[in-house]
């Protein structure tokens, strides 16, 4: 078992990095803000980060496999249009609200995954495509903002659990370990690693490939609808936005990338990508209560994202076969 | 399958004979909605609407070919339409002409970022005009005061966007293919345009063949970047003032063009007339659909899911047995 | 013996080219067969078949007496039959566990088994001799030689009746070529029937029991390894009788003769990797480098070419002091430096794009004015190449990648001789390619040579080292520890060179 631990801590490397980030981040930002570390403001920013780190795990199950999915964002939002018809009502009919809701944020997925492994097309120009029919389907679900969610189930999970732990912390931890987890260790997971890192190896050595793709986007779908569910209990309402859409898209990639994920697929954790959500998501909140103008606000978010997708461009100094650089 | 069928399906001419078939058919079936669909006013201010079109998915073609992605359309067309517009209200009557150049330049800077983050960093194109995207909407932020910006557009501007100065073709038409003629030349006649398709193909192999892949993907940004702020000046011109968010609904039809044209979204393969025709029939989709006054959910709809159909015809992969 | 897998009758066609044209093949448990033929012969789509990655047009595979359809890999390998390719199928980013049991791995409750898995690894790892690699290592950390032997153990540990190899020790290091040679002896003992592809007739003279030639997609002969000189087996491979399999060499140049060096190199020295190298080629001359794999000859080869940084030392040419700090530079008509590299498929040719496309691709300088390519220039220049190295592309507007591997090759040294070079290097450039194709290129070599161009060669194979070269030089850990000529120049004086036995240790 010796040097075990040297390979296990090399695995997560890039998680960690990302982690101590969020954690010096976040500290700023608690010690700088008014009130500090109280329940309320921890409720507020875990509200927000929560969806986005959902959305980033939701991304970084395709962009393992080096592929991408730029639907999600609209899946996120259908799937908000959706839960504020159908979660409402009695508890029965909210929880059967729910799981509509899910299925249909998997089939969702599941049609990505059907067009990219039988139609052979490639994702970034299909989930391109679908992205754009969903976000027509959420129009058609509310052309207007409106719509309700059910209060009980909404005010509980958007406050705080006895002892002062947000409870969107708790819905976030209960999605990692029973989705992402089971996954990561499962042969299916496994599988869309191997393709990510060498597709055709993969095939010669038997991987399934469709079927882990297939699973691989479904998953997606499923993950951020979780978000678009979650949406709805923090904003009470569904609202077909484009905007949004395509903002938790993008945000969403460049957390995976944060969060130490190579958009060319192979290596990466879905945790790391929470960890580049929340980092975001915190660097908005900072900007805020560090008093810089809100003029200025946007272009600050804009150059520390850039600045922080760049970080990795420092082992280039390193690099004295330049060979390297072209893979 | 026929023999010709087989020979049809294999041959690189296969997607551009493809799309512009579909682009028959959609004015056909534009015809039997209204008469006014095949006549010569209505087909050229399509194509007057396309030039805008036309001019970004140029610049994005070029990119898509390295076997990169420009995310940075949206706000490089603001750039472009806002800066030109500011120059014209900075400079006045001098500057009547030149806020059109130093609109585009404004672009080609930020297009030049673009290409060393990418070729120089190495930071994959998808993130990196991404956050340049970010970056350039906090700048118009910043230089609008936040506002809806209030400088109008030249006259000079106006005219290039609205005229039609020579043989009653629309001034934007000629833009575009002017622009398109060189894109063309580029690509087919030129070392630059051997070298970025080769690129596209292998980058390490056409480094070890002498080439300056990074000089070449610097030069593709930078043009990729000047186009998009091209087309926001136009823009701006057409409509007398810039605003917000102007370019956001360029992006996503300027990548479909040019993979419905035959380029190949990994890169290395591609025609520009593939593009022209990939511009031709997004712009007649749009018009087909607002002309059937069909809501925005349905548009949204088939929009996508023409894309997708149009693309399982002849945009797929291989199996991996073969 | 009964055979334990035949082929009968088994034919494919890719487009217009027959690739195979109803082939037979039998292999028998306890035997190595050892598949012979030129590239384009066929032996590649056979194993694929075999190993079921392709699937034949006509014919049967018959496997312990019954027929057989194998629809995808898995097939193959859960009959029983595994395969060991010459482009590797692991997975660089996972560890090398994980590449052992990528299918099939041990699980409990739906989540693979890590424990299990680990001493099925080592298990497999032990069996192929390769006890030193650390299950949770990632597979692009360990050297090409060692991922060739986690190669061999995931093969392995599928507990396979038929083991097939193509080409599985062209990335060996010496050792470990030896291992495989003894592993490969255990497991015929053991019974397991085993087809061994090698271009190389010292392997199947030490490892063969019988050997099968194929050409153009025909069964030629089998017959009883040993049975058949290497003379007639080459005949049989080509078709066609081989005088010579080397052109004549120059006789060596007295003191007085020699001309200034075309390119002089001194005290070349690279981050710890390279040691003050010091070397001097004349014009005319071909001078090669041997030794083990990956003693530093890659990195010379890089250094001249401008693609590493750091590079101290000094590179004269006719006499003047020149510097390349990229191929661009290097290639350009003042220095004139070519560089062939050994991975032709990833970093010699665009494979998508067409022969013509690829060939003019280094000399576009050459044929543009302004920046605007000349197409008639081209053309003809493409023509005239395309000639001179009889390359046999029915149409040069085709995509390169449907080129045998051997015509490849010959794209890539004609774009570089397109630029009149007047240094070649050529990393391993008749790795994998087929007798008739190698004979080409020595003769191009030594035609180059005679026009007045400085060429180096580096090789992994010592009959190409002697038979090519005027001198070696032979590398051991970034240095040059020996330098080889005439008489002196033997396979025994190579490989105790590349070892660094010194003449005194040897006696």
């Amino acid at each position: 078992m010796r040097g075990d631990w040297r390979f296990r801590l090399r695995e997560q490397r890039a998680c960690w990095t990302a982690a101590a980030l969020f954690v010096l981040i976040f500290a700023l930002y608690i010690a700088k803000h008014q009130t500090g570390w109280t329940v309320p403001v921890l409720t507020t920013a875990a509200n927000k980060g929560v969806l986005l780190a959902i959305v980033a795990m939701a991304q970084t199950l395709p962009v393992l496999t080096s592929g991408i999915d730029l639907s999600v964002g609209m899946v996120f939002v259908l799937a908000n249009c959706l839960a504020s018809h159908l979660v409402v009502g009695t508890p029965l009919q909210a929880a059967a609200g729910v799981l509509v809701v899910l299925a249909a944020g998997a089939l969702c997925g599941w049609i990505n995954g059907a067009i990219i492994v039988y139609g052979r097309l490639q994702p970034i120009i299909t989930t391109l495509a679908t992205g754009a029919v969903y976000f027509g389907l959420a129009l058609g679900l509310r052309p207007v903002p409106g719509g309700d969610v059910h209060a009980g189930l909404a005010d509980a999970l958007t406050g705080a659990l006895p002892g002062g732990v947000p409870a969107m912390l708790a819905v976030l931890l209960a999605v990692v370990l029973m989705v992402w987890v089971p996954y990561r260790r499962s042969a299916v997971g496994r599988a869309a690693l191997a393709i990510g890192s060498a597709e055709a190896a993969a095939y010669m050595s038997g991987v399934n490939i469709g079927r882990t793709r297939l699973v691989t986007y479904t998953l997606a779908g499923l993950l951020a609808s979780i978000g678009g569910l979650l949406l709805t209990f923090v904003t009470y309402s569904g609202e077909a936005s484009a905007a949004i859409g395509g903002v938790y898209t993008l945000n969403s990639i460049a957390a995976v990338v944060i969060g130490g994920t190579s958009l060319a697929g192979g290596a990466g954790s879905a945790i790391g990508s929470v960890f580049g959500a929340l980092v975001l998501r915190t660097i908005g909140d900072l900007l805020f209560v560090f008093d810089l103008e809100p003029l200025w606000q946007p272009l600050f978010q804009g150059l520390i994202l850039l600045a922080a997708v760049s970080l990795g461009a420092l082992r280039l100094l390193k690099v004295d076969n330049r060979l390297d650089l072209f893979k | 399958m026929t023999a010709l069928a087989l020979r049809l399906r294999r041959s690189r001419h296969l997607p551009v004979v493809a799309a512009a078939a579909c682009t028959l058919g959609l004015l056909l079936v534009g015809s039997l909605y209204s008469r006014n669909f095949l006549s010569a006013d209505y087909l050229l201010l399509q194509l007057q609407i396309a030039s805008f079109l036309g001019l970004i998915a140029t610049g994005a073609m070029l990119v898509i070919l390295l076997g990169g992605i420009d995310l940075s359309v949206p706000w490089l067309v603001t750039v472009g339409g806002v800066m030109s517009a500011a120059a014209a209200g900075w400079w006045g009557s001098a500057g009547e002409w030149l806020a059109i150049p130093f609109g585009i330049l404004c672009g080609g800077l930020f297009g030049v970022v673009n290409g060393i983050g990418v070729a120089y960093l190495r930071v994959p194109s998808m993130i990196f005009t991404l956050g340049i995207n970010a970056v350039a909407q906090g700048l118009i932020v910043v230089q609008t005061g936040g506002f809806a910006p209030q400088d109008r557009a030249t006259p000079a501007m106006h005219l290039l966007a609205t005229g039609r100065s020579l043989l009653g073709i629309p001034n934007p038409l000629l833009v575009w293919i002017v622009v398109g003629g060189c894109a063309l030349f580029l690509l087919h006649r030129t070392t630059l345009g051997r070298a970025i398709y080769g690129v596209g193909n292998s980058e390490r192999a056409a480094y070890l063949s002498g080439v300056d892949t990074r000089r070449v993907t610097l030069l593709c940004f930078a043009i990729a970047g000047a186009c998009s702020a091209a087309a926001g000046v136009l823009l701006t011109g057409y409509s007398t003032k810039a605003y917000q968010a102007m370019g956001d609904a360029y992006q996503l039809p300027a990548i479909a063009a040019v993979v419905l044209g035959g380029t190949h979204i990994l890169g290395g393969r591609g025609s520009y007339v593939g593009t022209v025709v990939g511009v031709i029939l997004i712009t007649l989709l749009q018009s087909i659909l607002s002309v059937m006054q069909i809501p925005e959910m349905g548009r949204q709809v088939i929009y996508g899911a023409v894309i997708i159909a149009m693309l399982l015809m002849y945009g797929r992969g291989r199996r991996h047995s073969q | 013996m009964d055979p334990v897998l035949e082929l009968v009758d088994v034919s494919k066609r890719y487009g217009g080219v027959r690739a195979l044209d109803r082939a037979q093949f039998a292999c028998a448990p306890g035997r190595i067969h050892a598949l012979l033929g030129e590239n384009g012969a066929g032996k590649s789509t056979l194993i694929k078949i075999m190993a079921g990655v392709v699937q034949p047009d006509e014919g049967r595979i018959v496997l312990d007496g019954t027929d057989r359809r194998f629809v995808h890999p898995q097939h193959a390998v859960a009959a029983g039959i595994a395969c060991i390719f010459q482009e590797l199928s692991l997975m660089p980013h996972l560890s090398v566990a994980d590449n052992i049991c990528i299918t099939n791995p041990p699980t409990r409750l739906g989540l693979i088994d890590r424990r299990a898995q680990r001493r099925l690894a080592e298990a497999a790892l032990a069996r192929a001799g390769a006890q030193d690699i650390h299950p949770l290592a990632p597979v692009d950390s360990l050297s090409l030689s060692r991922r060739q032997m986690v190669e061999i153990a995931k093969a392995l540990s599928r507990q396979p009746k038929i083991l097939i190899l193509d080409e599985a020790t062209s990335a060996l290091t010496a050792a470990d070529v030896q291992r495989v040679y003894g592993l490969l002896k255990r497991l015929r003992d053991e019974g397991l029937a085993i087809v061994y592809i090698s271009h190389r007739m010292n392997e199947i003279a030490e490892l063969a029991d019988e050997c099968s030639v194929f050409r153009n997609g025909r069964h030629v002969a089998t017959f009883a390894a040993g049975s058949q000189s290497d003379a007639q087996t080459v005949e049989m491979m080509i078709g066609r009788d081989i005088a010579h399999a080397f052109p004549p060499k120059p006789p060596a140049r007295t003191a007085a003769e020699t001309a200034p060096p075309a390119l002089d190199v001194r005290g070349l020295s690279w981050r710890g990797r390279l040691h003050d190298i010091r070397l001097a080629v004349r014009p005319g001359e071909i001078v090669g480098l041997g030794g083990l794999d990956g003693q530093g000859q890659r990195e010379f080869f890089l250094a001249l070419f401008g693609v590493l940084r750091g590079v101290t030392g000094e590179v004269r040419q006719g006499g003047e002091p020149v510097s390349a700090g990229s191929p661009r530079q290097a290639k350009r008509r003042g220095l004139g430096i070519a560089l062939v590299p050994e991975d032709r498929k990833t970093d010699g040719l665009m494979l998508p794009m067409s022969v013509r496309d690829n060939l003019s691709f280094a000399a576009l300088e050459r044929l543009s004015r302004a920046g605007v390519v000349i197409a008639s220039a081209e053309a003809e220049a493409t023509a005239a190449m395309v000639r001179r190295l009889s390359i046999k592309a029915p149409e040069l507007g085709d995509p390169v990648a449907t080129l045998s591997g051997g015509n490849q090759q010959k794209v890539v040294i004609a774009k570089w001789l397109m630029n009149a070079p007047r240094i070649v290097l050529l990393s391993d450039p008749t790795r994998g390619i087929d007798v008739g194709t190698k004979q080409e290129i020595y003769v191009l070599l030594r035609r180059l040579a005679e026009e007045g161009a400085a060429v180096l060669l580096y090789s992994t194979d010592y009959a190409e080292l002697i038979g090519c070269c005027d001198r070696v030089a032979v590398f051991f850990d970034g240095r040059i520890v020996r330098w080889l000529a005439g008489a002196e120049l033997t396979e025994h004086a190579l490989v105790a060179s590349a070892l660094n036995l010194t003449a005194e240790t040897l006696h």
